[in-house]
């Protein structure tokens, strides 16, 4: 078995008083496709957050290529990060958001170039040409000059799909990547998504479209609640579920 | 990716005669009549205000380009521009301390913009001006009476000039301080998501991503405070310091000639707020990039047949 890209362990995580993970144990193997799933405040985008450390994790451990997240360990004690180190170390992740969040006053270019341009201090000309390739890849070469606005919600999404490949990510986080989108734009979201998978990418998706899942996904996780109820291989969990809870989502969504 | 469809039905429509019915605009007499009555007032008014000799026009003419109201201006200029720009710099640092998650930072700028904001500008200035009354000695050295550095007599260093400039300043910064929150409040918490996911913390999250957008919101306020402030140090003509409005004041008070001087003043003020307007206008094109305000949004499509719906204006 190889190493795994992300291994997490006893993860948990509140706000406030409310507890949202209570203790997630998950394992995704390098260039692998995990999808989770599972009602709104089940947890899922919460963990997501966790694996890039936009969330803190409270209690377990969550590992991302090996390295802890959001903490180093020394002489058996767990030393919270300084932001600056946390910044580096989310850059083996990509993050890809359910509302874009693209840089609203760049354009498309200058999008894609910003991180590695000013967190990497990559020399520009170098890296405005592999944007130029990677803006091919997501169908859109010939709108770097535009703004974001200027563009549709499944053109933004493959803009922001683009900035985060940009960085040369092991691994890619997908937030609802295509909830926000026009049900005829969610289409060309997913084709991306899918060569991106195809290519060997690293992949966690939260996501609605269990579609999406049964045809990509190595991995299929069921949230609710904050722990995780099944998880296996895509056919087994959404085809043949074996818990009632997982069943009764399954029944409502399809 | 995306295919390109036609829809035949639209296409292949052929014109019919109700396309080409003549469309009457609606026409409103009322509004037409209101502006001729109110161009007749505004024309009568200049008429009067021109021949009505006790304006003195040959006065205020004589007056414009004087030597003392031409240093008066620059003094003016210079104490705008410098007290603006401190007024930004520390505004912005209040901002983000305000922001703080610290909360002894917080408080300490939500004190300074309690008290700044909460005295009169003109108090403010007057206690500046006599500030050697209270600190006859300017020095630096240890808190609570520790070993100290001399640096000179308060009357010298703080000149009327330093004092009004000290006091515009640090009334500004707690003006910007809160246009400045609002500002960067404005701007979508997803952005610090993407730039953080993206590797940015600090100074590079906020100078690239956060004050830039902020900036769409902070100007029109700041362009506003701009010219409030350009007016606003005529108040230091109090502290005798000879900017314009003072200049205007020394003349008149030699030859009496109170109004036509005031003329000449205010002239010079409006012609200072409409270049200071037009640049804020051209600041704003700028940060609104890629807004909805963005100026090559703005332009309406071309439409063809009745008169297109009413657009934003340009």
């Amino acid at each position: 078995m190889t190493n795994a890209m992300v291994e997490a362990r006893g993860v948990r995580k509140n706000f406030g008083a409310t507890e949202i993970l209570k203790g997630i144990d998950l394992r995704v193997e390098q260039g692998s496709v995990t999808c989770l799933i599972g009602p709104s405040g089940s947890g899922k985008t919460t963990f997501l957050r966790c694996i890039n450390h936009l969330e803190k994790v409270d209690a377990g451990r969550l590992y991302v290529d090996e390295h802890m997240v959001g903490y180093t360990e020394r002489n058996g004690r767990l030393h919270e990060m300084k932001e600056r180190q946390t910044a580096r170390s989310r850059l083996n992740a990509g993050m890809v958001f359910q509302r874009f969040n693209l840089f609203p006053h760049m354009t498309v270019l200058e999008n894609v170039i910003e991180a590695p341009v000013h967190v990497l201090g990559r020399p520009r000309k170098e890296v405005v040409a592999e944007a130029q390739v990677l803006l091919d890849r997501v169908g859109l070469g010939n709108r770097g000059g535009s703004y974001p606005q200027e563009l549709s919600g499944g053109q933004q999404q493959r803009i922001a799909i683009a900035r985060a490949l940009a960085m040369k990510p092991k691994l890619m986080l997908f937030d609802e990547p295509t909830s926000a989108l026009d049900p005829e734009l969610v289409g060309e979201v997913l084709d991306v998504m899918k060569s991106l998978a195809q290519a060997g990418m690293t992949m966690v998706v939260v996501t609605h479209e269990l579609g999406f899942a049964r045809q990509v996904a190595d991995q299929v996780v069921f949230m609710d609640g904050g722990v995780v109820v099944e998880c296996g291989p895509s056919e087994e969990v959404l085809d043949n579920p074996q818990h009632e809870r997982t069943k009764a989502f399954l029944s409502k969504v399809l | 990716m995306q295919k390109q469809y036609s829809i035949p039905h639209v296409q292949e429509r052929a014109a019919t005669a109700e396309d080409s019915i003549p469309v009457v605009p609606l026409k409103h007499p009322v509004r037409l009549a209101l502006a001729v009555i109110l161009i007749a007032a505004a024309a009568s008014a200049a008429w009067d205000v021109a021949v009505n000799e006790r304006y003195r026009w040959d006065v205020v003419v004589s007056y414009v380009f004087a030597p003392q109201i031409l240093a008066g201006m620059g003094l003016t200029i210079v104490l705008t521009v410098v007290s603006m720009t401190v007024g930004i710099a520390l505004g912005t640092v209040l901002a983000i301390m305000r922001l703080s998650a610290n909360p002894i930072l917080s408080t300490i700028s939500r004190s300074y913009i309690w008290f700044f904001r909460g005295t009169p500008l003109l108090v403010q200035l007057i206690f500046w001006y006599n500030i050697a009354a209270l600190y006859p000695v300017v020095a630096l050295g240890l808190p609570f009476g520790g070993p100290s550095l001399v640096l000179g007599s308060a009357n010298v260093l703080i000149t009327p000039l330093g004092a009004a400039l000290l006091g515009l300043s640090l009334n500004e910064a707690a003006y910007m301080a809160e246009i400045i929150r609002g500002g960067i409040g404005s701007v979508d918490k997803g952005q610090y998501d993407a730039a953080r996911a993206l590797g940015m913390s600090g100074g590079k999250l906020m100078n690239r991503v956060i004050l830039p957008q902020a900036m769409r919101v902070v100007l029109p306020p700041t362009g506003n405070q701009v010219i409030s402030m350009l007016k606003g140090t005529s108040l230091v003509s109090v502290l005798a310091i000879s900017d314009l409005l003072y200049s205007a004041q020394i003349i008149y008070s030699n030859n009496y000639q109170t109004i036509p001087l005031l003329i000449v003043a205010s002239l010079w003020y409006l012609l200072m707020t409409t270049v200071l307007s037009f640049f804020q206008n051209k600041l704003e094109r700028r940060y609104g990039r890629g807004f909805d305000s963005a100026p090559r949004l703005r332009r309406p499509a071309k439409t063809q047949g009745r008169r297109p719906a009413k657009t934003r204006s340009a």
